[in-house]
């Protein structure tokens, strides 16, 4: 009877995992950058700007990340007091996309737009992003104030606390002569 | 003579008429010096912009490069595939053993996406650093199945995977938790690290809520001996398992606020002995645990309480009906670099019968990560009741 039952059970799941997999939508969306800009900046995106990694920051940037940058040429955008950067950092295995806002050296919002990993989904939460809102960067470029992480989540907190602080870098350097 | 003299006034005079000219047409001192800075400016300027390009040039080349190795590598140019692993040495000095160093754990993990909804997971182990008949290690596939999303809150999986109980069991990386061993409590309790086949749904509730549901293949503990129903030695590790009675788990956990995570587990399975004993030994078990995880600030605590309650005679009847355990760990970050921590554990694989069979055992140690994806380990541990295992372990351990 119990194994019978067992059968029955292996059967009606996989069969809901199919009926379901015919209806499945892509994860881990949860804004596009388009629409984060739009947010960031209301009364119109500024045109976009590249700052290149060169050989004058790479090894701040290195010692942020604790790895070679995936990226070396980082798009922005910009208008008075206010910066916006939407960075990748691989969590685990995947990237995560985060925008991140600057204002006055200060960070004012993160926001995670894509999550691809398998696990630290939690990271996505606004009570985890919103500890990160009026961080600064400190001389060794460490942030300013601690921000607690998640259980199981450990890399994804490490990457979204990596990408505040290369935003809050990156919109130093901006100011820098 | 005279025409030579004419010569030399016209001479002197256009010379005169000429100096006149460009002493009119030349600027002060002061214009030329502001000439001199602005020029001094301008050439300042290029410079900046020459080096400024110059280094894009060089950022360029090796971005170039970068695309050259991206398409000669075998891996990167399947960029849906990816690679990762950790691994483990451990050297344990316990009193009256032989100390010993052991790569504990050799582990590979693959994962493939096939489509933004449709992956694939898995984990390849190496134990004890040499496998084979004989030896003393063992090659497991710890993981091995396909995810696919329903939406971006929903999610379920068919394979082989870890089921969703303890602290350890899903995440264990060496560099995320205190103590060169694994604690004995999720060791022996639960029993970790503990992987089964099946299908599995998870997802995200609101509110910080998320649960998961599997139904999987079981344990199957001997029902003779002295590893009679102790659920560690049940573990078939999906390797032409008896799956005569399955097991159904569900967790819930909550994560709304950051730094804490509240979680617990109900796992059923209708016989643990998968019928193999003889007649009337068999023995339906619920595992009930739950955990609280909390970090603020430098500040880290970890507290489990684990239970299994199992039916039938003959598990009672050598005291294996209830097998429990329980651990507090506190810790604190001195820096990013270094981490102390203190761990009181106790269980009980026989705590159904009379005879005092409770283990108890305190770690203390100190974790320094080098980076933060390496970690050298070192701890103090303290057995008592029914162990007496004293000594100190020292470990390495890395992940990618």
């Amino acid at each position: 009877m119990m194994q019978s039952l067992n059968r029955l059970g292996f059967i009606g799941i996989a069969l809901v995992l199919l009926i379901a997999g015919t209806h499945a939508h892509a994860r881990g969306i949860y804004q596009e950058p388009e629409a984060f800009l739009q947010d960031t900046f209301a009364e119109g995106v500024p045109e976009p700007e590249m700052i290149w990694v060169t050989k004058s920051i790479r090894p701040m940037v290195e010692k942020i990340l604790g790895h070679k940058p995936n990226a070396l040429r980082i798009r922005y955008w910009r208008k008075a007091s206010r910066s916006a950067w939407i960075l990748e950092e691989i969590g685990k295995e995947k990237p995560i996309t985060t925008g991140v806002v600057v204002n006055n050296g200060q960070i004012e919002r993160v926001k995670v737009l894509v999550f691809r990993e398998s696990r630290g989904w939690e990271v996505r939460h606004d009570f985890f992003t919103n500890q990160f809102k009026g961080a600064t960067i400190q001389p060794d470029h460490q942030l300013n104030k601690s921000i607690d992480g998640i259980s199981g989540a450990t890399l994804s907190v490490r990457a979204l606390r990596k990408q505040a602080q290369l935003a809050l870098y990156f919109d130093q350097t901006l100011k820098s002569p | 003579m005279k025409a030579f003299n004419i010569t030399l006034a016209s001479l002197m005079s256009t010379v005169l008429i000429g100096t006149s000219q460009v002493s009119h047409a030349a600027p002060s001192l002061e214009k030329m010096w502001e000439t001199l800075q602005q020029q001094q400016k301008q050439i300042e300027q290029l410079s900046k912009e020459n080096k400024r390009l110059t280094e894009q040039l060089e950022v360029s080349m090796e971005m170039k490069q970068q695309a050259s190795e991206t398409k000669q590598s075998a891996y990167a140019s399947k960029g849906d595939t990816s690679i990762g692993g950790y691994g483990e040495l451990h050297y344990n000095s316990f009193k009256d053993q032989d100390n010993k160093l052991d790569f504990h754990r050799f582990v590979l993990f693959f994962s493939h996406e096939f489509t933004d909804k449709l992956r694939f997971v898995s984990e390849l182990e190496l134990e004890h650093s040499i496998a084979g008949e004989g030896q003393t290690g063992e090659i497991e596939l710890e993981q091995a199945y396909v995810e696919m999303d329903f939406n971006n809150k929903h999610s379920a999986k068919a394979g082989v995977f870890l089921l969703p109980v303890g602290i350890i069991n899903e995440t264990h990386e060496p560099d995320t938790f205190y103590g060169v061993e694994r604690n004995p409590v999720e060791k022996d309790i639960i029993p970790a690290t503990w992987w089964e086949g099946g299908v599995a749904f998870n997802g995200q509730l609101g509110n910080g809520f998320s649960y998961d549901v599997a139904y999987t293949s079981g344990l199957a503990t001997p029902t003779t001996g002295s590893n009679a129903y102790k659920v560690r030695s049940g573990r078939q590790k999906v390797g032409n398992a008896v799956a005569n009675d399955g097991a159904i788990t569900g967790r819930v956990k909550w994560t709304g606020m950051p730094g804490l995570e509240l979680a617990a587990t109900a796992h059923y399975e209708s016989d643990l002995t998968q019928g193999q004993g003889v007649a009337g030994t068999e023995s339906s078990a619920t595992l009930f645990e739950t955990h609280a995880v909390y970090q603020k600030g430098p500040f880290g605590l970890r507290a489990l309480y684990a239970r299994w309650d199992m039916d039938g005679a003959a598990a009672k009847a050598v005291g294996r009906d209830e097998q429990v355990g329980w651990y507090i760990e506190p810790s604190f970050r001195i820096s990013p670099q270094w981490g102390v921590f203190a761990r009181y554990n106790e269980w009980d694989n026989n705590a159904g019968d009379t005879a005092a069979t409770e283990k108890k055992q305190t770690d203390v140690g100190v974790n320094y990560w080098p980076h933060e994806n390496v970690v050298l380990k070192l701890d103090v541990q303290r057995q008592s009741g029914a162990a007496n295992t004293d000594g100190f372990n020292l470990g390495l351990g890395y992940q990618f």
